[in-house]
This record gives structure tokens, C-alpha cells and sequence, in this order.
């Protein structure tokens, strides 16, 4: 059995060379005027077992993607368009629909230490809204259905030591909750957040992060759902000048996940990063959709997602977007998701989009692999006297645990090594 | 005393255009506390001959055997090989994402000995081996082999060498890529394993620059799949002065 279908993705977009390596853009002229919006389709497929599909762009800009906070700008998907075409319809119907909260999901917040509050917004009390726009029907009809958001706020100037945990619970399968959920971190504070859902529910949940000037800030956001979940849900941030965000998802339970995480950038010398971990078994749905839009000049953005899948028909998808606009002199910005397919049955879809508007920066790239183990890190390992069962085990934990230590809380980072520990198990790893 | 015996082996493997035979009839034997160097062109089979020995899935044995004193070796897996004492330091050593050298390297020593080193002299082991191969202590922290240099990792290769003590160690063209400085510390790595352990080793090598560290006893010629011409060291200094221009010319007339 040949399994090895890993390879790392170096390709053409729009005359600029992107991929492990830094950006090179033949002929392009200091000004960088002749560089146009990548639009030509370029959808390839690699790989030796028809599982993996990477393409370039795919037709439209990201920046002409609608975005509104009014349900009538979205109609219900078709399937057909290009941020619906993998996700599972049927299933979802149920949290796209413009219907009220059946049952609400709970939201117990634990260690809200001095210089945090918790508090409500209504739909046009700032500053809900002024960060999220909804950029999909699932986003808009979550937003417009949920009244009275959560809003929790940390005021400026304070360092919280201790995580602020956010455990979110699903009460009633099948009954449809909407939410969201306002996190603002006011000027050069220090905070982080870790969402834990948890339950059951037709979820429709967004969040909006708030990241004020020299902020650091983390949102963990684990998907820790029943089986019979679904969980759609847009968590957008804005990052402000000289600020840090870091976005962990880790979605390792529920039937149909579907997560969009967003970036964008109120000023200059802020970085980003966004870390996804999920692990789908038989009959899962876990799609995680970044953007990263480098709106203004002189921000950095990194974008890891990392995915293991078991049994059949264990499905996953990852779509990275990084736009990097015209104005966004000076962005460094890099992508990259890896698949690890564990067993027969199982699909990975694995689609970076990179779209470039601007030669003056100073680096874009986008990696993407999707395969089974790697034989000759298995080789390495077995000629050194370690069984093969063994050197597969740390194989898959080594690869997984990249984004584990990326978490930073070390008692999540613990209960996430115990699940994993408790998925492996299911394919005898 | 344990003797690894190579006779009349034949290997091929699978091209596009079919199966391919590299190895055309080697039989070389040796004995604990030897060692063999290997030399001769590109291409004639000395990197297949090392990755069969450590049992390579792409390597094919069509016929021939290899007996590790009374076993044999054709029959194990790659990891009984290694547990059997046969090590084979590698001409590119991989990279191994997330795991760590010290995890790695107390999971090999363990499965090679069959139960756990002694957490304190086993860090102590580490520390003194690194050392004298001018390996940085942090090492220990990193991925396996990840980001390391074309050196780092010759060196690292001999380190595992050195801490697993094998039987017999096949060292595929280890010197390649090394500098004059790192070659002396790879080749003082395997001359202390050598009188140590009463290694046997086989030294595989496309230039007699490391021969000049690390005295053989036993110099084999390959060239197209076979062993052409066998002697002492002496037939090193020949070919470093006159090449395997007379191994080829034949071969090809």
C-alpha cells in the first residue's frame, strides 16, 4: 500500500509565486501597480488518493463577499455557492433559518476577577456590531434573532492572570439557540478567554472580539459538543494598533460543526494568529473557515489548522482566505492547514486562498497537505528499534500536538491530550 | 563475538519502467569489532546495500541471505533489526514534526533494551555523549532532527549510535557534507563505539577523506551491484590516487 499523498503546495497566483517560500513577483515595478486581484481558477487535485482537493482562488474576490447585519441580503443556500458547496445542507437547515431560540443555550462565566464585567447589549448598543458583520445566512440570522447579547468587558490597563472560562451549554437536541457573545479587551489589557461548548443544541453562535490598542488577547474556543450537535457560528475580531490576538478552535465534538474565524485590523504593527485543531470520526462534519483581511499596512498574520480523521465518512474542511489589500504595505502573512488521514472513508478538503492586491509586503505564503503517515518518518523511528504501533503513536501525537501547545492554558491543554488520547483509541493508535 | 553475514545477495527495486536489480551477488562478512569500508562510484549499490540491511520497504530481496550469527535477518522487521543490534546511520536522516529528541531517544533506548533507562544516569549519558560530540545541550529540547543542519544531523546519527551500542553499525556515506572539523568528531564518535562496544562496522563511503580518521581493515570496491576487488587499506591509497577509472572502464567496454 502506497499512502503517502503529502505535499506542500507552491502556486501561481496571479503571476506571484507564493508557497513555503517568501513572495517573489516577477517584473513587478516599486509602485506595485501592475498587480491585479487574482481571479483565474486554477482548481487542481494532487495526491495519490483522490481525497485531497487544494486549489487557488476560485472565481470572486473575498473583498466582494457580501457582508450585512440584514437578513434579506442573504437568501437561503443553494449548495452551489462557493462558501456552501461542502457543507451538508440538510443537516444545517435547521440553524439557517430566520427562527427564534427554542431553547437558549446557558453561558456560566467563571473568574470574572476586578476590571471585568459582564453585562447585555441590545442589537444596535454599541459596540455590538462594530466589529461583527455577518458574512454568511447562518451569521445574519444568528445575529438578528438574539435581542440581548453578552457582552463581557475588560477594562484598559488590566492583566488578568487567570483565564476568563466561558462554559457554554447546549440544554435540548434538536432545539434550535441562538446567541451572541461581545468580548472587548480595552486598551493595552491582557486577558484570556476560553469558550467551552458543551451539550446540545442547533447552535447558532457568534462572537465578536474587540481588541483595543496594545491589547493581548487569546479566545480559545472549544467544541466539545454531544454527537447530535450542530453548532454554526462567525467569531470575528478586530485587532487594534500595536495589539496581539491569538484565536485557538478545537472542535473534536458534534455532528455538524461549522466555524468561521475572522481577522481584520483597525491599525498598523498588530499580529495575529489563528490556530485550528479538530479530529473527525465516522460520520462527523467539521468544516473551519479563516480570514485574514489585511485591510491596513504593516500587520503580520499566521494561520495553522491542523486535522486528523477517522472512519467512514468522516469529513472535514479547511478554507483559509488572506486577503491583502491594496493599502496593506508592509503585511507578512502566512497560512497553513495539514490533514492526517487515519483510516479508509475519510475526506479532507483543503483550500488556501491567498489574494494579493499589493507587491510592497514582506512575505505572503500558503502550505497545504493532506495524506496519510508519512513512511519515512515511520522508517526513521522503526530503525531505531521502536515498534511500529509505538512509532505511528508518536507520529500522530507529535503532529497533533503542535496545536495543543498553541492553547496556552495548561489545564485545557491537559483535557485536550485526554480526548485526543480517548479519539486515537477508537483506531487502536 | 557475533558475525553479520552477507551472502550472495540480490536486490532489486520497483521503476516505473519495472523491477530494477541493484544488487547483482555481495557476500561480505563481518565480525565483531571489525571494520569494513565500503567504496566505490555512484550508483553501484552501496546506499541499497545499507537501507536492505536495515530493511528499506522499498528494497526487494530476490535472493541471497543475511544472518546476524544464527538469525535471520531477512526475516525481521525493521524494528527487530535494530532490537537485534543492527543500526544504520543514515545518509539523509528525516525530520519528525512534534517529537521531541529527548522523548525520542529514551523511546528507542527503552524498546532496544527492553525496559527503561535509568532516569538519572540516562540523562547523564545523554549529556556526556552530546558533549563530546559538540552537540548544544538545547538539542535535547528540539523535534528530531527539525531544523537542524546537513551536520547536526550526521552528528545526531552518530550520538543515537552511540547511546544505543549496537552489534554492528552501517554508517551510509556519514562524512558526506561534513566539514574537516565535524568529520573528526563523527569519526572519534565511531572509533569510542568501536573499542568500546567491540563494534563491528561498515563504513560506506564515496571518498577516502574520513578513511584518513578511522583505519579499516578491510576495503571493498563496488561497482554495478557486485563487490569488484577486495584488499586491505592499501587499496584506499590507491584509489585515492588513481580513482575507479579502472573499475569503470572494463565495466563498460
Amino acid at each position: 500500500m502506497t499512502n503517502s499523498a503529502s505535499a506542500d503546495q507552491a502556486e501561481q497566483v496571479a503571476g506571484v509565486e507564493v508557497g513555503e517560500a517568501r513572495i517573489t513577483i516577477p517584473g513587478m515595478s516599486e509602485e506595485g501597480e501592475n498587480l491585479a486581484t487574482a481571479h483565474e481558477e486554477t482548481e487542481h487535485t494532487h495526491g495519490g488518493l483522490g481525497e485531497s482537493t487544494v486549489k487557488a482562488k476560485t472565481g470572486g474576490s473575498r473583498a466582494d463577499r457580501t457582508t450585512s447585519l440584514n437578513v434579506a441580503d442573504f437568501a437561503v443556500p443553494t449548495g452551489r455557492e462557493e462558501e456552501w458547496r461542502f457543507s451538508p445542507l440538510k443537516k444545517l437547515g435547521r440553524v439557517l433559518s430566520d427562527a427564534a431560540t427554542q431553547t437558549p443555550v446557558t453561558l456560566k462565566v467563571r473568574n470574572l476577577a476586578d476590571g471585568v464585567t459582564r453585562g447585555e447589549l441590545a442589537k444596535a448598543q454599541s459596540p455590538r456590531g462594530t466589529v461583527f458583520s455577518a458574512a454568511d445566512r447562518a451569521a445574519v440570522v444568528g445575529y438578528s434573532q438574539t435581542a440581548q447579547a453578552d457582552y463581557i468587558s475588560v477594562a484598559a490597563d488590566t492583566e488578568l492572570s487567570e483565564p476568563v472560562f466561558l462554559d457554554i451549554t447546549g440544554e435540548a437536541a434538536g432545539h434550535r439557540a441562538n446567541g451572541h457573545l461581545v468580548l472587548e479587551a480595552g486598551a493595552h489589557s491582557k486577558a484570556v478567554f476560553v469558550m467551552e461548548h458543551r451539550g446540545s443544541a442547533d447552535a447558532n453562535l457568534n462572537v465578536e472580539v474587540i481588541v483595543r490598542d496594545g491589547a493581548d488577547v487569546t479566545v480559545v474556543s472549544l467544541q466539545r459538543w454531544d454527537d447530535d450537535a450542530v453548532h454554526v457560528g462567525q467569531q470575528d475580531a478586530e485587532v487594534g494598533r500595536d495589539a496581539k490576538y491569538k484565536h485557538v478552535s478545537v472542535t473534536l465534538g458534534g455532528e455538524v460543526v461549522r466555524m468561521n474565524s475572522n481577522v481584520r485590523y483597525a491599525a498598523e504593527g498588530a499580529e495575529a494568529s489563528m490556530y485550528g485543531l479538530y479530529f473527525a470520526d465516522a460520520g462527523q462534519h467539521l468544516e473551519h473557515r479563516s480570514f485574514v483581511d489585511h485591510n491596513s499596512p504593516r500587520n503580520t498574520s499566521n494561520v495553522l489548522y491542523k486535522g486528523a480523521l477517522q472512519g467512514q465518512d468522516a469529513r472535514t474542511v479547511w478554507v483559509g482566505d488572506v486577503l491583502i489589500r491594496k493599502a496593506a504595505e508592509g503585511t507578512d502573512s502566512y497560512e497553513k492547514n495539514q490533514n492526517l488521514i487515519l483510516s479508509d472513508g475519510a475526506r479532507a478538503d483543503s483550500i488556501p486562498n491567498l489574494e494579493i492586491e499589493t507587491g510592497l509586503i514582506e512575505g505572503a505564503g500558503h502550505a497545504s497537505s493532506t495524506g496519510r503517515f508519512d513512511e519515512n518518518h515511520l522508517f526513521y523511528l522503526m530503525a531505531r528499534g521502536i515498534p511500529e504501533k509505538e512509532a505511528r503513536q508518536l507520529v500522530v501525537r507529535g503532529f497533533l500536538n503542535e496545536i495543543v501547545q498553541a492553547i496556552g492554558v495548561e489545564s485545557i491543554e491537559e483535557t485536550v491530550q485526554q480526548d485526543l488520547e480517548n479519539e486515537l483509541k477508537i483506531a487502536g493508535f | 563475538m557475533s558475525t553479520l553475514a552477507i551472502k550472495d545477495l540480490h536486490v532489486s527495486i520497483e521503476t516505473e519502467q519495472g523491477s530494477k536489480e541493484i544488487l547483482k551477488g555481495v557476500t561480505l562478512t563481518i565480525k565483531s569489532g571489525e571494520i569494513h569500508a565500503i567504496m566505490g562510484p555512484n550508483g553501484s549499490g552501496k546506499s541499497t546495500l545499507a537501507a536492505t540491511i536495515a530493511g528499506h520497504p522499498r528494497y526487494k530481496v530476490t535472493s541471497g541471505t543475511i544472518m546476524l550469527d544464527d538469525v535471520d535477518v531477512l526475516e525481521m522487521s525493521v524494528d527487530e533489526r535494530a532490537r537485534a543490534g543492527l543500526f544504520l546511520a543514515m545518509q539523509y536522516p528525516v525530520e519528525v514534526p512534534g517529537v521531541t529528541m529527548t522523548n525520542f531517544l529514551r523511546t528507542a533506548k527503552t524498546a532496544i533494551d527492553g525496559e527503561a533507562p535509568k532516569l538519572r544516569t540516562w540523562a547523564k549519558d545523554v549529556r556526556g555523549a552530546m558533549e563530546k560530540l559538540k552537540i548544544d545541550a538545547d538539542f535535547a529540547n528540539r523535534n528530531v532532527n527539525e531544523g537542524f543542519s546537513g551536520g547536526e544531523k550526521k552528528r545526531v546519527e552518530i550520538l543515537q549510535m552511540e547511546l544505543f551500542r549496537p552489534k554492528f553499525a552501517v554508517l551510509d556515506e556519514t562524512d558526506s557534507g561534513l566539514d574537516i572539523d565535524a568529520l573528526r568528531v563523527v569519526s572519534d564518535g565511531v572509533n569510542r563505539a568501536h573499542s568500546e562496544n567491540d563494534m563491528g562496522t561498515l563504513l560506506i563511503t564515496h571518498y577516502t577523506r574520513i578513511l584518513n580518521y578511522i583505519t579499516p581493515q578491510f576495503v571493498h570496491v563496488f561497482v554495478d551491484g557486485r563487490v569488484a576487488e577486495q584488499g586491505g587499506p592499501e587499496l584506499a591509497d590507491e584509489l585515492e590516487a588513481n580513482g575507479y577509472d579502472r573499475f569503470l572502464a572494463p565495466a563498460q567496454a
